[in-house]
């Protein structure tokens, strides 16, 4: 009972206060964010006590069963995703409260000053339909949600209003829209074939004949261009670039593991059997590709934002590796590895973007050349980067090394020791891009340079969140432990000799 | 270019052979769908699915259409971008047709919302009829909007949502699960939430073409006004 | 070949016309089409092969979800097109530029 509670309510309760913030058209707008990022929180840890206590939950929605119904389901993964989006979502609600009041309160800046009322229901839109699309047990309604998160975020990366960013919605917009329709066509295979859009039902029936081939093939093709693997990426780096400040780690952190998450969810819990593993093993090899690829992009990059846009090119690529590596006997290391690291990304990538957010609103612009020194006025900021920088490198302690290693293992204990070559050398890559960032911030070879002063929100808010990647690169047995509830029959391989 | 279009053409090829390959026959759920039908409230089995079924993603698609002229709003945001125009016409046929419209269409919208119990009909229908006698309105440059106060626009825009959302907590209060019509009162509780669900559509149509926002700026072209003249 | 097949063969054509249309069309405007093209071909499917069933009824399932999809298409085509207009207010431009220039 509580836990159907709490997963309608992460769903509701965002939308909710969307319209509230909307019809009311409240001066304390900022507020109402925070009052649902607290309710959130209290529902993403009931929900996850009691899949810990008692396994996955399904909720029957309207009191229909599947197939004709659209059950609401949470397993272990569904809840690390809740975990991470109410993690990101909290930490960039107080970052957003304090980053919009101060653009309004400077008569410099203040030129948008409708979008900024706008950017709460837009926002909360989103997180509602993020939960919507972790907890969801269905593939159509999967499209539905996919295509609320679609056009909320396009319309956060339009709120930044320049030319430059609206070339990069649509152009976003365009292959977010190609990717679900290609999705969409093969629910409509699927449907046509097996009578169903559970994906519960689909996982008992599924044949591997040429529709399923093709339907899964379709889906999957969809949500790769929504999850930017490379080469697929085209649109991505200028995307989450030149949204606003609060909106590029939502994109970086959450949007793309939500398409991620309904690949992996397609992959291991219905076409797993079905799927040759030359598939799985090609997604491995983009994977790889986007690891350097996204890398060297990101060294050769003058704007941070660019650079750390690129970085999640390449952390991708790291999420696919799992596809080829799950397909023999070390799988379940694969998956678990895969699992976290889309939980690790997240949040360092969210609490880099908002301390590059927070120089840039300082400094008037992200150009590197115009950061130097600048560490040296905002030592937190810099540390807070570093922190962030840890686990995207991959180094201990820290989530992202966590995640790494388990993939690191799996590569070693299948004998792909190219697979375990690019690992270790996407770190290194790593390490010279955000190496580079604080050396270039901590150079004293200029003097401190003048800056405007920014609300100590937009300070605390992305250390907190750093600071959450290190806890998960020191507290990992719960959250490994969370995972294996419900986690797809690879795991059962893994014990068979 | 052209290895593009030999690309598309194989996969349009590679899927019309895998739905060729289809049995000749599936009942899909359609007989689970209509053993059911006595409970869901209503006897149009599509109106069962959307409102009953499958409420969940309606009540996801109604968000879906909001959301759209929040995205609209904060982009285009109105006259300033030349969206949400509108001139007055001295055209005596248009006037005229506008005059005898517009009533009638109201009237089918009405007609379509409470037929889609039983036939072809419901929420969206009647939304997309009613939102275009709007725009034919505005159209002919009678500028209706003007009557509708800040609130009124806000409060028409969600009052399908709202509705849908509050019925669905009502239910969970009562049956325990969100969404889940006592049998004893679908047909009505389908009935409240499809009528606001109706206005809240025709709004957020005739908003998408205003640019976001139930305002518009009315001018006098000088063609029109030529025109008028003679 | 049925003709619920032969519809549905359609409809996989026009998703590909569109794809097409998608990718190589240059203007703003031409690509809104070639998406609601997508669109259309993925929606014929899926009405063509609900017509399959065996009382001649069709099945309401792939119906109601092609009218959620129908609405889903309207939202995505007005932030398209506002995206569309705004940028044109803006700049002038009718198409994307093609210089990747962040």
């Amino acid at each position: 009972m509580d836990a159907e509670w709490a997963m309608t309510g992460l769903i509701m309760v965002p939308l909710a206060a969307a319209i509230v913030v909307y019809v009311t058209a409240t001066r304390f707008v900022a507020a109402w964010g925070v009052a649902v990022a607290m309710l959130q929180t209290g529902l993403t840890f009931s929900l996850t006590r009691s899949i810990l206590q008692s396994g996955p939950v399904q909720v029957p929605l309207g009191g229909w069963e599947a197939p004709l119904g659209i059950p609401l389901y949470a397993d272990g993964i569904s809840a690390l995703m809740l975990i991470m989006t109410t993690l990101v979502g909290v930490t960039s609600t107080c970052y957003a409260a304090a980053y919009f009041s101060s653009l309004q309160r400077d008569p410099r800046r203040s030129s948008s000053q409708p979008s900024i009322q706008t950017f709460w229901p837009l926002w909360l839109i989103l997180w509602s339909a993020l939960n919507a699309l972790f907890l969801s047990a269905d593939v159509f309604n999967l499209y539905v949600t996919l295509e609320l998160i679609t056009i909320s975020a396009v319309a956060l990366i339009g709120l930044a209003g320049k030319a430059q960013a609206l070339v990069a919605a649509i152009r976003y917009l365009f292959a977010a829209l190609m990717g679900s329709l290609f999705y969409l066509l093969g629910v409509a295979l699927l449907y046509s074939t097996y009578g169903t859009v559970s994906w519960h039902l689909l996982a008992e029936t599924v044949q591997p004949d040429v529709l399923t081939w093709c339907a899964a093939s379709l889906m999957i093709i969809g949500l790769l261009l929504k999850t930017a693997l490379f080469p697929l990426h085209f649109w991505l780096p200028a995307a989450h670039a030149n949204a606003p400040a609060p909106v590029s780690g939502l994109l970086s952190g959450l949007v793309l593991k939500a398409s991620f998450f309904v690949i992996l969810r397609l992959w291991f819990y219905v076409f797993h059997p079905v799927m040759p593993a030359s598939a799985g093993w090609m997604l491995s090899v983009l994977g790889s590709a986007a690891i350097l690829w996204g890398s060297i992009q990101a060294i050769r990059q003058q704007r941070v934002k660019l650079m750390i846009a690129y970085s999640t090119v390449a952390q991708v690529g790291y999420l696919f590796l799992v596809f080829g590596l799950a397909c023999e006997p070390m799988g379940m290391l694969a998956w678990r590895g895969a699992a976290y690291l889309a939980f690790a990304h997240a949040s360092a990538k969210a609490a880099a973007f908002m301390v590059a957010g927070s120089l840039m609103y300082m400094v008037g612009s992200d150009h590197l050349d115009r950061w130097e020194g600048i560490g040296r006025r905002e030592p937190k900021l810099i540390f807070t980067l570093a922190l962030a920088g840890v686990s995207l490198m991959g180094l201990p302690p820290s989530a992202g090394f966590i995640a790494k290693w388990l993939l690191l293992n799996a590569a070693i204990g299948h004998g792909r020791w190219e697979v375990a070559a690019v690992i270790v050398l996407g770190g290194l890559l790593a390490a010279v891009y955000v190496f580079r960032i604080i050396g270039v911030s901590l150079s004293s070879a200029v003097p401190m340079p003048e800056v405007a002063p920014v609300p100590r929100m937009m300070r605390w808010a992305p250390l907190v969140l750093a600071m959450a990647v290190i806890v998960g690169g020191i507290v990992t047995t719960e959250p490994i432990r969370l995972l294996e509830i419900g986690a797809p029959p690879i795991a059962a391989r893994e014990v068979a000799p | 270019m052209t290895i593009g279009g030999v690309l598309i053409a194989a996969l349009v090829g590679i899927v019309s052979y895998a739905i060729w390959t289809l049995p000749a026959q599936s009942a899909g759920l359609a007989d689970a769908a209509a053993a059911e039908l006595e409970r869901s409230g209503v006897s149009n089995p599509v109106t069962s699915v959307l409102l009953n079924y499958r409420a969940y993603d309606t009540l996801l698609e109604v968000t879906v259409l909001w959301l759209a002229v929040l995205a609209a709003m904060v982009l285009v945001g109105g006259w300033s971008t030349g969206v949400g125009q509108i001139s007055e016409t001295q055209n005596p046929v248009l006037r005229g047709l506008v005059r005898l419209l517009t009533p009638l269409m109201i009237l089918v919208s009405g007609y379509l919302l409470w037929v889609g119990g039983h036939a072809p009909g419901g929420a969206f229908q009647a939304g997309a009829v009613l939102g275009s006698a709007g725009v034919l309105l505005l159209l002919a440059g009678v500028d209706w909007t003007r009557k509708v106060p800040p609130w009124g626009e806000r409060v028409l825009l969600t009052m399908g949502l709202t509705t849908f959302m509050v019925v669905g907590l009502g239910d969970m209060l009562l049956e325990g699960v969100f969404l889940e019509y006592p049998p004893a009162y679908a047909k009505w509780l389908i009935l409240i939430i499809e009528a606001p669900s109706g206005l809240s559509i025709a709004a957020a149509l005739i908003a998408l073409f205003l640019g976001g926002r139930l305002r518009c700026r009315h001018i006098m072209s000088e063609q029109m006004s030529d025109e008028g003249v003679s | 070949m049925t003709y619920p097949t032969l519809y549905a063969i359609c409809g996989v054509v026009l998703f590909g016309i569109g794809f097409y249309g998608t990718v190589f069309c240059r203007h703003l405007i031409r690509k809104v089409m070639a998406v609601n093209l997508m669109g259309a071909g993925v929606f014929l499917v899926m009405i063509a092969l609900a017509a399959r069933t065996p009382s001649g009824a069709p099945d309401p399932i792939p119906h109601a979800m092609v009218l959620t999809g129908i609405v889903v298409a309207v939202s995505a085509t007005a932030l398209m097109l506002a995206l569309i207009r705004r940028l044109h207010h803006q700049t002038g431009l009718t198409e994307l530029p093609d210089q990747m220039e962040h």
